[in-house]
């Protein structure tokens, strides 16, 4: 079998042929290795050698290389969250997600760029430089976990993991045209993940389909003794196999998708078109209500970066990663490191969020955010007594140019409209490719309630089934055109 | 709105050096989101429990039995300035620069 053939390849399908006996895991390996040490997006940040030993044949994964967000702990292989202060970083733990999808037989092909502490919509953030979209290398691929995502469009790998706190691996998933599930909270151990906020973070899968990600997603729920946060998944991930929505109840909210939702044009037209796709596989689409989601992102961008400025408070100069010496004592030696070792995004948010959290201003920004929670999370159970799932498009837009809204934080922020209800309420939600808007990819979201990730990747699949989205052109000119950068 | 003292005695809780030019953007930055968050101040919430987690769990405590931990040497081994077993700093008493 050709490289070329190879790489078209879903990593289901590859898997099923290794087990089989007609492809061979070192050459699968070898091929995709091949094109991300070509990595034309800077989607990369390090590399595997060669596979681990174990991954082979008879294990569930048969050897598909997984590429793997630089937030994972894995042991001794570099692992800085993007972030000049863990310089030299090589952590003596692998994170149980990435442990148990070794076990269960995908080798580590390699880091994944993001923004840096998986802060930012663009992948701009990254002490490593910004990756570029696959589909057009002017622009964007989406954050943060933008390198999986765009690894994954340009077949430089066949599949990855990301993290999602507030869309960060659906929003890039939709900007590149790619599937990615962001899971109930707790479902997937965070042991390992370099911490950004902690009640929101979440590891899910990012692949070219429904298939994979239900595949990938298997193998990474369940309780883990290290972090007890994480619960029992309380039934097997299952291969998805419905070709219907008959009796399928999705509510559309005006408040995300509505007339002052802000979503553009072309991108409403493919979720429309996606709707009335359901509609004639049987599902009924009709208007619901989330009347508090449009304050989702107010309470986020409070929640997230109280949680990231006490997490990040670890990043001192003193146990790893960066120290810059100087003249003083031990606070300025604090002060000198954090300030050489953050990007400005991060320094913004911790920022924010040291504020959000201090005397005289706890009340009026944490505390109302963490009540504004609450009602999210009762509006979606409102919603869910009606329908099965709420339907929104997962981007307002589609992949914007390099540079076009870094000037602006409120303007960056505003590319999680969509994402953050789902993120604060801890319920699964899914990004699936609908369609292309002036040659870009559109995503279509699905969310529905907690530990509901069977029945959604089973409605996912049947969408997808009828939509027949076309990737291949973004897998065939990885940086565009002819391939270069 | 945040003023310039604000910045600064924001930026000495949470570890930060910044320069004169970081405080003029942050004290501007920060206020232009932070005027944006406002309106949640106006949703009626006053009977409304705060969440700080957001799925059920019970049961999540677990016997206390001791495990080997990290060794020394595995520990230390990213640490900037390792110095008998421990990690080195500059003492906190050290005169000001």
């Amino acid at each position: 079998m050709s490289a070329a053939a190879l790489i078209e390849l879903s990593a289901a399908a590859a898997a099923q042929r290794v087990r089989a006996g007609e492809l061979d895991p070192g050459e699968l390996f070898g091929a995709y290795r091949e094109r991300a040490a070509a990595d034309p997006l800077n989607a990369f940040l390090w590399l595997a050698d060669s596979p681990e030993p174990q991954a082979g044949a008879g294990a569930p994964l048969a050897g598909v290389p997984l590429a793997v967000k630089d937030l994972f702990c894995v042991r001794d292989v570099p692992s800085q969250s993007a972030s000049r202060i863990l310089e030299g970083y090589r952590p003596p733990y692998t994170a149980t997600v990435v442990a148990r999808l070794q076990e269960a037989g995908a080798p580590l092909l390699g880091k994944t760029n993001q923004d840096e502490f998986a802060m930012g919509s663009s992948n701009e953030n990254s002490a490593f430089g910004a990756v570029r979209n696959p589909w057009d290398p002017t622009r964007v691929p989406g954050g943060s976990s933008g390198g999986s995502a765009a690894a994954v469009a340009a077949g430089l790998a066949p599949w990855a993991i990301g993290t999602d706190t507030g869309g960060s691996i659906r929003q890039p998933a939709a900007l590149c045209g790619v599937v990615g599930l962001k899971p109930t909270y707790g479902a997937c151990s965070r042991y390992g993940m370099i911490a950004f906020a902690s009640s929101l973070d979440q590891a899910g899968p990012i692949t070219r389909d429904v298939t994979d990600a239900a595949l990938l997603l298997r193998h990474m729920v369940g309780r883990d003794a290290r972090d007890c946060t994480s619960v029992a998944f309380p039934e097997e991930i299952r291969l998805p196999a419905r070709d219907d929505l008959r009796g399928v109840r999705l509510g559309v909210p005006e408040e995300l998708v509505g007339a002052d939702s802000g979503v553009e044009a072309g991108v409403r037209e493919r979720f429309e078109q996606t709707l009335a796709l359901a509609r004639e596989l049987g599902a009924s689409v009709s208007p619901c209500r989330l009347p508090h989601a449009p304050h989702a992102l107010s309470a986020y961008y409070l929640i997230a970066p109280a949680e990231a400025s006490a997490n990040l408070a670890r990043f001192d100069g003193v146990r790893y990663g960066l120290r810059v010496d100087g003249e003083g004592d031990l606070l300025e030696m604090y002060c000198r490191t954090r300030a050489a070792g953050f990007g400005p995004e991060v320094k913004r948010r911790i920022m924010l969020g040291t504020h959000a959290l201090s005397s005289g201003y706890y009340d009026a920004y944490y505390a109302t955010a963490q009540k504004v929670r609450t009602k999210i999370s009762q509006d979606f159970r409102a919603a869910f007594a009606e329908f099965d799932f709420i339907a929104t498009p997962t981007s307002p837009w589609v992949a914007f140019e390099l540079g076009a809204k870094t000037a602006d934080p409120l303007a960056m922020y505003l590319n999680d409209f969509c994402t953050v209800p789902m993120s604060l309420a801890g319920i699964p939600a899914i990004s699936i490719p609908c369609g292309l808007s002036g040659g870009l990819p559109v995503g279509f979201q699905l969310a529905g309630p907690a530990f509901c990730e069977n029945r959604l990747l089973e409605a996912a699949f049947a969408l997808e089934r009828g939509i027949r989205f076309d990737g291949s052109a973004a897998r065939a000119a990885p940086g565009g055109g002819d391939g270069q950068r | 709105m945040l003023d310039r003292a604000q910045v600064l005695h924001v930026a000495r809780l949470a570890r930060l050096r910044l320069d004169d030019d970081e405080v003029e953007r942050m004290a501007a930055e920060l206020s232009a989101v932070l005027d944006h968050f406002e309106k949640i101040q106006q949703l009626r919430l006053d009977d409304v429990e705060p969440t700080s987690h957001v799925v059920e769990v019970s049961g999540a405590l677990r016997p206390d039995e001791p495990e080997p931990s990290l060794p020394v040497d595995v520990a230390l081994r990213s640490a900037p300035d390792p110095v008998q077993g421990g990690f080195g700093v500059p003492s906190p008493g050290a005169a000001p620069a």
